[in-house]
C-alpha cells in the first residue's frame, strides 16, 4: 500500500543512480527502454545509441538485512547500429525501442531487443572457467610441433575471472514496413509478436526467415488512414490472446484461434466520449501510449496523455478505474502542442494487480494504489540520494495560492520527462529512467 | 526539443462562447479554451481534429536524405565534429610516397560505451 505512514505502506527510499551527472546529454545516452527479467535479478536498459546495458542484483548479504542487493553492471553491448534504407532514402535509427526477456531455461539468459525495423535475440552467457593443458597448443595459442610432445596429458578446466558474453543468436529482419513499437513474448515461450504502426507479425523464436502477419489495418487508400497501432501485448496466460491499442484510444483483443488474420477483433474496449467535451486535442490526448496486462491477466492498464485506465477484460464499454496523472496539464494543451510534448509516449507498469506506476514531467513519477485509492508523486533527483531516507512526496499546485513545498505548473521542467519505469516482478524495487540516468528505489525494510 | 512552459496568466474566458460571460460558473472547459488559443495562433490549422496529418507524420518519421551518398557524408561529418581538429597538413599524406597504414590518421572508434556502465 502507498502512503506516508501505517503498517502496510510502502516507503520508497533512494538506492542507486546510474549514468553521467553532467547536464549536457548526448543523444545516444537517452534511455529508451527499461525492463526487469522474470526473476528480477537482471535489469536491462536500452538507449538511443543502440546500446544495451544489463545490471545484476548482488546476492543478498545476510548480515546487511537493511537493504536488498545493489544492481551492478553485468554486461553491455551494441545491439543495433544505424542503417540506411536505400529504397526510401531514410535513416533507420539504432534506438532500442523495446527489450523483452525470455524466461530462463538454462544457464544462459536470452532477451529480444528491437529498433524500428529489426528484432534481435541476444544470448548472454557467463564464462568462468577455461580449458588449460592442451597437448598441441601452448598457453598463448601457438601450436606446438607434434614431434616435441613426449607425454600426453588431459586438458582440465581451470577457473578464470568471470566473463559475460553477449552474442546475437537470431536476427528477425525485413518484416516491417513501418516502425516497430512493441514486441511481446507469448506464454508458450516459443512465439512472439512484433507490432508496427499498421501491422502485427507473429514469429517463432527459432525461425528468422518466416513471419506470419496477424493484424493488418493498412487501408487500401492511405488517404483513408484514421488510426494507427500504438502498442501490443500477449495475454500472460492465454497463448491465443493478444491485445493492441490505437491512436484513437481503443483497445482490441484478438483470439488467434478465430482466424489466421485477426483483423476482426474479438473484443473492443472503448470508453464512450462525451461529444460536448470534444476539442482539437481530444484525439491526440486519447492516443494510448502503452498497454500492459496485470500479472493475473484479469485486468489491463492503458496510458494516454493525461491518465491511466484500468480495464476489466470482462467489460468492454468502459474502464473500471481511471487515475489522473497530471490533470493540471489540460489547461496547458496549447503550449504542449506547440513544443511537441503532447506527443510524448509515457509507459506504465504494474505491481502484481494492486499498484500501478507511470511517469510525468519534472522527473516526477506517480503511483496509484487500486485498493486504498491513494496516490503519490515522487521525484527522481540526485538531491534525494541518501540511501534509506524515505522520499518526500511532491505536489503540483495547479492554480491559486502555492503552498510552501508545492511546485507550480509553470515551473515544471518539460525537458525532464520520465517515460520509462519498471517494477521488480517479486519485490518492491523500482527502476525509473530520467532522460539519461537510471534511478533504483527500494522499499525501506524495517 | 521541448521547452519549459512560459509563465502565463491563468486562462479565464475567451469570450467567443455562446454562454453568458458574466457567470463564472459556466467557464469554458479548459480543453476548449486551449483549442481557441491554438486556433488564434494558427488560423490555418487543419480542419480535421487530430487526424491524419499527425498519423502521416508519424508513419514517415525518420530523417530523409537525398541518397546513400548524402547519408554517408552526413554521418562522416558528424564523426569528424567529434575529432580534435589537427592541422590539415599533418593528416594529409600525399605526393612523395605511397602511404603505409602507420601514416594514416587513427580512426576514431565509433563504439563508445554507455555512461550507464561507467
Amino acid at each position: 500500500f502507498l502512503g506516508a505512514g501505517g503498517g502496510n505502506d510502502i516507503q520508497w527510499c533512494f538506492s542507486q543512480v546510474k549514468g553521467a551527472v553532467d547536464d549536457d546529454v548526448a543523444e545516444a545516452d537517452i534511455i529508451s527502454t527499461v525492463e526487469f527479467n522474470h526473476s528480477g535479478e537482471l535489469l536491462a536498459t536500452g538507449d538511443k545509441g543502440g546500446r544495451v546495458v544489463i545490471f545484476q542484483q548482488e546476492q543478498e548479504n545476510k548480515t546487511q538485512s537493511h537493504s536488498r542487493g545493489e544492481y551492478n553492471v553485468y554486461s553491455t553491448f551494441q545491439s543495433h547500429e544505424p542503417e540506411f534504407d536505400y529504397l526510401k532514402s531514410l535513416e533507420i535509427e539504432e534506438k532500442i525501442n523495446k527489450i523483452r526477456w525470455l524466461p530462463q531455461k538454462n544457464a544462459a539468459q536470452f532477451l529480444l531487443s528491437t529498433n524500428d525495423k529489426t528484432i534481435k535475440l541476444w544470448k548472454i552467457s557467463e564464462r568462468d572457467k577455461r580449458p588449460e593443458g592442451y597437448n598441441l597448443k601452448e598457453e598463448d595459442g601457438r601450436y606446438r610441433d607434434p614431434t616435441t610432445v613426449t607425454t600426453l596429458r588431459v586438458p582440465v578446466f581451470r577457473p578464470m575471472d568471470l566473463m559475460v558474453e553477449a552474442s546475437p543468436r537470431r536476427i528477425f529482419a525485413n518484416a516491417h514496413t513501418y516502425h516497430i513499437n512493441s514486441i511481446s513474448i507469448n506464454s508458450d515461450y516459443e512465439t512472439y509478436l512484433s507490432a508496427d504502426d499498421l501491422r502485427i507479425n507473429l514469429w517463432h523464436l527459432e525461425i528468422t526467415d518466416r513471419s506470419f502477419n496477424i493484424v493488418d489495418i493498412k487501408p487500401a487508400n492511405m488517404e483513408e488512414l484514421t488510426e494507427v497501432i500504438t502498442a501490443a501485448e500477449f495475454h500472460p496466460n492465454s497463448c491465443n490472446t493478444f491485445v493492441y491499442s490505437s491512436s484513437k484510444g481503443t483497445i482490441r483483443l484478438c483470439d488467434m484461434r478465430a482466424s489466421a488474420l485477426c483483423d476482426r477483433h474479438s473484443m473492443l474496449f472503448e470508453e464512450p466520449e462525451d461529444p460536448s467535451n470534444r476539442s482539437f486535442f481530444s484525439e491526440i490526448i486519447s492516443s494510448i501510449s502503452d498497454v500492459k496486462f496485470s500479472h493475473s491477466g484479469r485486468y489491463m492498464m492503458t496510458r494516454d496523455y493525461l491518465s491511466v485506465k484500468i480495464w476489466d477484460l470482462n467489460m468492454e464499454n468502459r474502464p473500471v478505474e481511471t487515475y489522473q496523472v497530471h490533470e493540471y496539464l489540460r489547461s496547458k494543451l496549447c503550449s504542449l502542442y506547440e513544443n511537441d510534448c503532447i506527443f510524448d509516449k509515457f509507459e506504465c507498469c504494474w505491481n502484481g494487480s494492486d499498484i500501478v506506476m507511470t511517469g510525468s514531467y519534472n522527473n516526477f513519477f506517480r503511483m496509484f494504489d487500486r485498493n486504498t485509492k491513494r496516490d503519490i508523486t515522487l521525484e527522481a533527483s540526485r538531491e534525494n540520494n541518501k540511501p534509506r531516507t524515505v522520499l518526500k512526496p511532491r505536489k503540483v499546485c495547479a492554480s491559486g495560492k502555492r503552498k510552501k513545498d508545492e511546485i507550480s505548473v509553470d515551473s515544471l521542467d518539460f525537458n525532464k520527462k520520465i517515460l520509462h519505469t519498471a517494477w521488480h516482478p517479486k519485490e518492491n524495487i523500482i527502476a525509473v529512467a530520467t532522460t539519461n540516468n537510471l534511478y533504483i528505489f527500494q522499499d525501506k525494510m524495517n | 526539443m521541448a521547452a519549459p512552459l512560459g509563465t502565463g496568466t491563468f486562462t479565464e474566458e475567451i469570450g467567443q462562447e455562446k454562454q453568458d460571460t458574466q457567470e463564472k460558473d459556466k467557464a469554458i472547459p479548459p480543453e476548449r479554451a486551449e483549442e481557441a488559443k491554438l486556433k488564434a495562433k494558427y488560423p490555418n490549422l487543419g480542419q480535421r481534429p487530430g487526424g491524419s496529418d499527425f498519423l502521416m507524420k508519424r508513419l514517415q518519421k525518420g530523417q530523409k536524405y537525398f541518397d546513400s551518398g548524402d547519408y554517408n557524408m552526413a554521418k562522416a561529418k558528424m564523426k569528424n565534429k567529434q575529432l580534435p581538429s589537427a592541422g590539415p597538413d599533418k593528416n594529409l599524406v600525399t605526393g612523395d610516397h605511397i602511404p603505409t597504414p602507420q601514416d594514416l590518421p587513427q580512426r576514431k572508434s565509433s563504439l563508445v560505451t554507455s555512461k550507464l556502465a561507467g
